[in-house]
């Protein structure tokens, strides 16, 4: 099953390090993951998806992550009610005569042209993953050129729906 | 090999030797000055190491500022005597080594007490920042390296933090779960001049360790739970680990069962955790365990594990593990819980925390007594076994004489094999940190050294290292070290000419084809012994070997005592590896 994993830790160097030699030791297989400066100084902010096999493997993870020294704080969001998204940049051919009809089409996903030359266009779209598949999807025919993604950052909502039961060891 | 220097080394201060030592302690102190007077500071009494070109500094702020050092031969050799010292004291052992072939030497060791929670605290040299990165003379990434074996690591980057890192570094090491921690400390920063003054202002500042707050204390409702376990038990289980020596808890287990009832087994770690002639005893389980325990396994239906990690040569099969009981884990690292066996009542803490909460409730007891005389009679029907053999030694036989020349009193180390496993069965402890052996890791080479940190630690105390022909020549150059520190070691080499345990199992399990598991030509080890000024024995019968081993280990000199063992001996009972307790062979002499 696939999981949003949020890691918080302090800014040190070789964090980063720790927390993927982990997921490699423990045979744990990261699809995306993007760090980046959190609103606190020192503090970073991980989102990892990650393929887990089971809710023993799931609990593993969490517990392999909290023990890290420099590791704050791990929540498994993947329950929660959250905002998911991820940016991609995809250069797609557009000769003239279609360029009109391609931005007809991709309007829809609200993709910003972010730099065109004379057969090039390039597009830059954000949104949730599945989005972002559909869109390159879209887009493939026209033939893509290069595509680049960032990966999913995550946050959880203000509002949650219900109370969603936390990973713990006293369930 | 470590201890070249490098060419470009500026001798600046040829003019020192020319200065009284006050002199010298007079100039302000640079990171390396700091860093020994940081590990006076948390009273470290002795280091092992080995110098080499990027811990110079470190090692002229030493003779400055003297701390006990002792010169290993190999840097393995030094962070096994450390692990020694740390498992029979329960406080961390410091090693010192230089960078690059230096600081990979201690990689075995490092991985092996990162295993088994030995606390350490490792300083490596490092070549100067300026250059890191560069593949310098002697460098190695040995922060990249031991990452996933060490509990943390630091490389430190400003000669100011250092108070703080090694204070943090001790912190880590012996508090939760134990383990070692490296720091790494590249040779400018050593020779860089400390800020006193921004010291002093400092000074007040705590560790800072906001993701490291290991619970030690039991939740209250998880207690009450347990005891709910227990007082509903018809066959209750205690099986104890390495977490009950570590956390000094052996008089708290021992109160407990007592008040119970409830009979206890052991890891191989967890020796010592009880008196190993308790009648509530039964035993080390696991793959080479005494039948009863594996047993009372298959057969309880509540086991209360307190400090042990449910590793797979205890369990065997997991999924065929205690298939009737009810499992209460008792450990201060909460990934251990759940992670191999499932657990209905978890309970993270400090085992000492644990039984001291589960004492201070009077609660029923389990009826247990049916249960107690099912084992009591399994234990009489299957007690360890070997069969007497005219002509030659049993290996065995050997670890009897030992244990009752020395009364069960003694500090026994071993390295790994099959010499280990009939240490563990018939060397019976009488106290807790009196037993040293390398669990998870199994390493080679392990235990020579190992008695060595163990001799350092308790001066006063018999050490009996338990070696085999080959683990031995693993680290056998530590020898020079008994004469140099006259340490009264003794190493008893059960010399059966083979890797035991790797002809056992091609024995077993690949129709004895002894592939590259024999050993049929070794060294004379007692004039390898005199070689090293150390007094050599050499026990070719049994008729004389009470004799002879009662002579070497009631001297008080170091000696070695070669024992001449029976080759083919096997080491039983035996679970084969990944499969079910239940399918335990060698229970009964064949």
């Amino acid at each position: 099953m696939k999981r949003v994993i949020t890691v918080t830790v302090l800014n040190q160097s070789g964090v980063l390090n720790r927390v993927t030699g982990l997921l490699m030791k423990r045979q744990f297989n990261i699809e995306s993951i993007t760090v980046g400066h959190t609103e606190q100084p020192n503090i970073s902010k991980m989102t990892f998806v990650v393929q887990v096999a089971d809710e023993v493997k799931l609990e593993q993870l969490v517990k392999q992550l909290s023990k890290q020294i420099d590791v704050l704080k791990v929540n498994d969001i993947s329950e929660k009610s959250i905002v998911l998204r991820e940016l991609a940049l995809i250069k797609v051919v557009s000769p003239a005569n279609l360029r009109n009809e391609m931005n007809a089409i991709v309007e829809p996903f609200r993709p910003q042209i972010i730099d065109t030359s004379k057969n090039v266009v390039t597009y830059q779209v954000v949104g949730h993953p599945d989005k972002i598949d559909a869109f390159i999807e879209l887009i493939r025919p026209y033939g893509i050129k290069e595509l680049t993604r960032t990966g999913v950052t995550a946050s959880v909502r203000e509002t949650q729906p219900i109370e969603t039961p936390q990973l713990s060891i006293l369930k | 090999m470590a201890a070249n220097v490098s060419t470009s080394e500026k001798t600046t201060d040829a003019n020192a030797t020319a200065q009284t030592l006050a002199e010298v302690n007079n100039k302000p102190r640079n990171g390396a000055d700091v860093l020994i007077q940081a590990l006076h500071d948390q009273d470290v009494d002795i280091v092992f190491g080995y110098p080499g070109g990027a811990v110079l500094h470190l090692y002229d702020a030493m003779y400055k500022n003297p701390i006990r050092h002792i010169l290993t031969r190999h840097e393995q050799g030094a962070i096994h005597a450390a692990e020694g010292y740390a498992r029979v004291l329960n406080k961390p052992g410091v090693v010192i080594a230089t960078s690059g072939p230096g600081a990979t030497n201690l990689v075995t060791g490092i991985a092996d007490a990162m295993i088994d929670s030995i606390p350490l605290v490792i300083f490596t040299g490092q070549v100067a920042t300026d250059v890191i990165g560069s593949d310098a003379f002697q460098e190695a990434d040995i922060m990249g390296i031991t990452t996933p074996i060490t509990k943390h690591n630091y490389q430190v980057q400003d000669v100011n933090d250092i108070p703080r890192i090694v204070k943090e570094a001790f912190h880590i090491a012996n508090s939760g779960r134990k383990g070692p921690v490296l720091i790494d400390f590249p040779k400018n920063i050593s020779a860089t001049i400390f800020e006193e003054a921004l010291a002093e202002a400092k000074k007040e500042e705590e560790i800072y360790l906001p993701g490291y707050q290991p619970n030690t204390k039991p939740n209250y409702l998880q207690i009450q739970k347990a005891i709910q376990a227990i007082t509903e038990a018809k066959k209750p289980l205690v099986l104890a680990g390495a977490g009950v020596l570590f956390a000094d808890a052996r008089q708290e287990l021992t109160e407990f069962v007592e008040k119970y009832k409830l009979p206890v087994i052991n890891t191989l770690l967890g020796l010592g955790s009880i008196h190993g002639q308790h009648e509530l005893f039964f035993g080390m389980a696991g793959m080479h365990g005494a039948a009863v325990a594996n047993d009372a396994i298959q057969k309880s239906d509540l086991i209360i594990n307190i400090g042990a990690r449910f590793d797979d040569r205890l369990t065997g099969d997991t999924k065929l593990f205690a298939p009737n009981a009810k499992i209460v884990h008792i450990d201060i690292d909460p990934a251990e819980i759940g992670k191999n066996i499932p657990t209905d009542i978890p309970i993270v803490a400090d085992a000492k925390e644990a039984l001291k909460a589960l004492l201070k409730k009077d609660f029923q007891g389990p009826d247990a007594a049916e249960w107690l005389d099912y084992l009591y009679a399994k234990q009489t029907d299957c007690p360890y076994w070997y069969n007497e053999d005219q002509n030659e030694i049993l290996p065995q036989q050997i670890i009897e004489m030992v244990h009752s020349i020395t009364s069960g009193d003694a500090v026994v180390t071993t390295d790994v094999g099959q010499h280990q496993m009939w240490a563990a069965q018939y060397y019976k402890l009488n106290h807790d940190h009196q037993w040293v052996t390398s669990g998870g890791l199994g390493t080679m080479g392990f235990g020579f050294p190992a008695a060595i940190g163990a001799q350092f630690a308790k001066p006063d105390k018999k050490v009996i290292s338990f070696v085999g022909d080959a683990g031995f020549q693993m680290t056998l150059q530590e020898l020079a070290l008994l004469n140099e520190f006259k340490l009264p070691v003794k190493i008893v080499i059960i010399n059966n000419g083979a890797l035991g345990m790797v002809r056992q199992w091609q024995e077993l399990f690949y129709d004895c084809r002894y592939s590259q598991s024999l050993m049929p030509i070794q060294p004379d080890f007692v004039k390898l012994a005199e070689a090293y000024g150390v007094k050599g024995y050499r026990i070719n019968t049994l008729d004389e070997a009470q004799g002879i081993l009662e002579e070497a280990i009631n001297s008080d000199e170091p000696v070695v005592i070669d024992a001449r063992v029976k080759q083919l001996e096997n080491v039983y009972p035996m679970v084969p590896a990944g499969k079910s307790l239940d399918d335990i062979v060698g229970v009964k002499k064949f």
